[in-house]
């Protein structure tokens, strides 16, 4: 008997629409319910693949109808693993300005590279910074859903 | 008088409190008809004191993070006062990260809220 808990994996290509991008999401945020997932951490891989599919979309292929973002998601009930690779030209994750500087604060960019980097357990890069792997480690401490 | 889709409004004494009607502010059509509501407030109907209440509000995106920073502008710029209250921890814990929670006047219920305004 295989005593590994039960894994979702979704490995799919979507068009650079962001209902595409969204329904991607939201397939996900189910598969992490069905593994028991809540609170904080569900919160935070929310957030971070949001902002990570957004910018694949919107800032990678620039909304080119041509172009589409590679999604891969896996999902057991201790940690979640998401990758998401765009057609863009990629961007350098190291040499984004930081937007908690003063001068920045009310500027809009940067601030979704900044929430993936604080609310995953690990982030890595490709290097032409067109794809993003990530992964959340379920706490162990979780709360109680109020 | 303005119609709203994405928010309720209410005159409380002078300051307009204003509560979400999307628990999730992520989709792009919401976040920018919620910017347009929220700048429409400010400019078109002279509210320019403004309490945020977020009590129903359980995720938003950085782009709607984008919107607020815009609004404090236009508040600002009007002489107005902009405060957000009843942020639920995990919205919190992102304004913290961001450093915007010392862009933003944050309180922790609606009625601190009300109180903190210079009226």
């Amino acid at each position: 008997m295989n005593s590994r808990p039960p894994m979702w994996k979704c490995d799919k290509t979507i068009p650079s629409d962001l209902d595409a991008g969204h329904a991607s999401i939201d397939e996900l945020m189910s598969a992490l319910e069905s593994a028991g997932w809540e609170g904080r951490d569900v919160f935070h891989i929310q957030m971070a693949i949001e902002e990570a599919v957004v910018n694949a979309i919107e800032h990678g292929n620039k909304r080119d109808a041509s172009k589409t973002v590679h999604v891969i998601y896996i999902v057991d009930a201790e940690s979640a693993e998401m990758t998401i690779t765009d057609q863009g030209q990629g961007f350098d994750h190291r040499n984004v300005a930081d937007p908690t500087e003063e001068e920045r604060l009310d500027q809009p960019r940067g601030r979704g590279v900044l929430l993936i980097r604080e609310l995953m357990c690990e982030v890595r890069y490709n290097e032409k910074g067109n794809s993003v792997w990530m992964r959340k480690v379920r706490s162990k401490d979780e709360p109680e859903a109020s | 008088m303005a119609t709203y889709r994405r928010i309720n409004v209410m005159d409380n004494g002078g300051v307009h409190v204003v509560h979400f009607v999307d628990k999730k502010i992520v989709d792009s059509a919401t976040i920018e008809q919620l910017g347009d509501e929220l700048t429409g407030l400010v400019i078109n109907e002279k509210k320019n004191m403004l309490l945020l209440n977020f009590d129903s509000v359980e995720f938003m995106s950085s782009a709607a993070l984008n919107k607020l920073i815009s609004l404090n502008k236009k508040v600002k710029d009007a002489a107005g006062q902009l405060k957000l209250c009843c942020l639920r921890p995990e919205i919190g814990e992102v304004f913290k990260i961001t450093r915007l929670d010392r862009v933003f006047d944050i309180r922790k219920d609606e009625a601190s809220g009300l109180s903190a305004f210079k009226l």
